[in-house]
């Protein structure tokens, strides 16, 4: 064995400064062999030594979740370069956003990386949190697993929001004066709770102190605790669920193979495909920066950011207390319920449940696409339920009165998708679910897109007279 | 047999146990506590920042009934009614906290968020916005109005009362 080794007194200096920090790479190719499996062994801590080959296929998780971690590592790494340059205070936060881009080698491209890396992330958690609806991985013993994904998505959320009024700008300042604005209307303690996250009764060097705090420690102290928790509860699984089509068993077993290379080749594939994307968006567009926030003068419209368009949206139809309030706490019970409800079949790896699963889903979409548009038009110009109904208080004709024809036509949808297939409660569960989430992203969209000046909806004929008027 | 026999004599060891298990939980509490004191806001104290709380508006006379001014370092506006009476109108909308300007030729004021507008006594013209602005209270003395802009007053409609009058001089 001795003899295997090269001696160290026979080495110059920085021979023997290598030799100390790596002592195998001096030996021989046999050893080297050795040093790679023990790297290999550091990687298969955290990965598991052999996965079922089917969970490799790219169309069961289209790499969703590995690119969230990529994006997460991205926004660590530009995050912690931001903070050399970034100051958390209103006189001289815009000004040292303005001296980074300008000044700073480099500094537009990495503001530009953080933003687009937090902005496409969001989109990123979200079709990752719609994969694993439809292939069903949230059934037993995924359950819990589901609601660690859910807190982690309203973390990634916070952060947006925390990061949005960062920059100190009139896009920022006002966004966020209306978010903050929503929180009033919470029954009881909204005052209390606007207060504590204001830090004031208005936006000022509190709110952007603590929404620094919020950016840059709670969030990612908590995403570093959640993230090894959610891929832990994956291996404890048994890895990926395994797709199948939804006529095979579910314990049909497949062949394993070594996770190194067939597993990591891949994650690296995609990991550097998305970089290399997310690269070019940022090379070739600015993260956006407006004037100077001023506090006496708020810009016409102002916007929330983008992933609130759909509820500033649902503000503009219904009651505050509803559209803020009673309709997102609705959402997110329904969401931390879905893995705890009664389901006839345990349909974790089939896409969509089943054939009649995916026609029945298809129909949701569908219907959301027709009606949604038409409920929103049909608000605007005819329905008035406060002027037709004077005598009522607006809780009552601009809350509950539309908020239970709503509920009403989601109930009937239900029974009829389900009388007319015949289906089981997973794919009616599945249908309404999609009709919610065509609905809300259709909402989404006529926020950014079809609110022009004073909110008001602008027909998709219009937009492209009022981009030029906006932007000479 | 055993849980049984649990239960019908404590030991000393379950009962350290609960012991320590109730002392966390008010440690826990404490923290908790104390984390959300620590937050709660509170104004920070500059030099001259003081001066910001009671803003002098100025001679009874300088204002035109019927006309609104803005004060921007206290961030209200001073109306007056065409009675010769005063409001002081919070510049905030009630409906999500954007700043409202006033329209001179319309006579009102429009927020630009979500086009609630309001008439010169802050009253809503237009939803959504779920109540009147919020007024400061109007002192005068000599003829000089002064406007305590610490704390917006929240009211739900405009009403006379809430309407100063400059006293007359005989």
């Amino acid at each position: 064995m001795q003899e295997n080794n090269v001696m160290p007194d026979r080495l110059n200096l920085l021979q023997r400064i290598r030799y100390s920090i790596f002592p195998g790479t001096l030996q021989r190719p046999a050893y080297r062999d050795r040093y790679r499996n023990f790297f290999n062994s550091l990687i298969l801590h955290f990965r598991p030594r052999s996965v079922q080959e089917r969970t490799l296929r790219f169309t069961l998780t289209w790499g969703l979740g590995g690119m969230a971690v990529v994006l997460v590592c991205v926004l660590f790494a530009t995050g912690l370069m931001l903070k050399f340059v970034y100051q958390p205070v209103p006189d001289r936060a815009y000004e040292s956003i303005v001296h980074l881009q300008n000044n700073v080698l480099f500094g537009q491209l990495i503001r530009n990386v953080h933003h687009w890396s937090g902005n496409i992330l969001l989109i990123i958690v979200f079709l990752h949190l719609l994969r694993v609806f439809f292939t069903g991985a949230f059934h037993p013993p995924r359950q819990f697993n589901w609601i660690i994904g859910l807190v982690m998505f309203l973390a990634v959320l916070t952060s947006n929001i925390t990061g949005y009024l960062l920059p100190w700008d009139q896009l920022a300042f006002w966004a966020i004066t209306i978010c903050t604005g929503m929180l009033e209307y919470v029954p009881g303690i909204g005052e209390w709770l606007q207060k504590l996250i204001r830090g004031g009764n208005e936006i000022g060097p509190a709110t952007i102190s603590i929404f620094f705090a919020i950016h840059t420690a709670i969030i990612p102290a908590c995403l570093l605790f959640l993230m090894p928790w959610h891929f832990w509860r994956v291996r404890k699984a048994g890895g990926l669920v395994i797709p199948r089509r939804s006529d095979e068993d579910e314990g049909s077993q497949d062949e394993k193979v070594p996770t190194i290379p067939n597993l990591i080749l891949r994650e690296i594939v995609v990991a550097l495909v998305l970089i290399a994307v997310i690269m070019s968006i940022s090379v070739i567009f600015n993260a956006p920066l407006e004037a100077k926030a001023n506090p006496g003068l708020s810009p016409n419209p102002t916007k929330a950011p983008w992933y609130f368009a759909g509820i500033q949206e649902l503000l503009l139809h219904f009651h505050p207390l509803f559209a803020l309030f009673i309709i997102p706490v609705f959402i997110l019970i329904a969401l931390v319920s879905i893995p705890y409800l009664n389901y006839q079949t345990d349909t974790a790896g089939v896409w969509f449940v089943s054939h009649r699963g995916r026609r029945m889903s298809a129909v949701a979409a569908l219907t959301a696409v027709i009606i949604t548009p038409i409920g929103i038009i049909a608000d605007e110009f005819v329905i008035d339920f406060a002027a037709w109904l004077p005598d009522l208080s607006s809780v009552v004709s601009n809350g509950i009165l539309p908020a239970v024809f709503v509920l009403a036509g989601i109930i009937m949808f239900y029974w009829l998708v389900k009388k007319k297939y015949a289906a089981t409660n997973n794919e009616s569960i599945q249908s309404v679910f999609v009709l919610l989430m065509v609905a809300f992203i259709i909402l989404t969209i006529t926020g950014i897109w079809f609110r022009g000046k004073g909110m008001m909806l602008i027909w998709p004929w219009e937009i492209a007279g009022w981009v030029e008027v906006n932007n000479p | 047999m055993g849980r049984e026999k649990e239960k019908a004599e404590p030991t000393r060891r379950s009962f350290l146990n609960i012991l320590w298990i109730v002392l966390g939980g008010v440690a826990l509490a404490e923290f908790v506590a104390v984390a959300f004191a620590f937050l709660r806001p509170r104004k920070l104290k500059v030099r001259g920042e003081d001066t910001d709380s009671i803003i002098t508006a100025g001679a009874v006379g300088r204002f035109e009934p019927n006309s609104v001014t803005a004060f921007v370092r206290g961030k209200f506006y001073l109306a007056r009614l065409e009675d010769g009476g005063f409001l002081a109108l919070s510049r905030t909308c009630t409906h999500l906290g954007c700043s409202v300007p006033w329209m001179e030729k319309e006579m009102k004021f429009a927020c630009p968020c979500h086009g609630s507008t309001f008439d010169i006594t802050g009253n809503v013209i237009e939803a959504p916005a779920p109540r009147a602005l919020d007024i400061y209270p109007i002192t005068t003395e000599n003829n000089i109005i002064k406007v305590d802009a610490r704390k917006p007053i929240k009211r739900s409609s405009f009403s006379v009362e809430q309407v100063v009058y400059p006293k007359k001089k005989a």
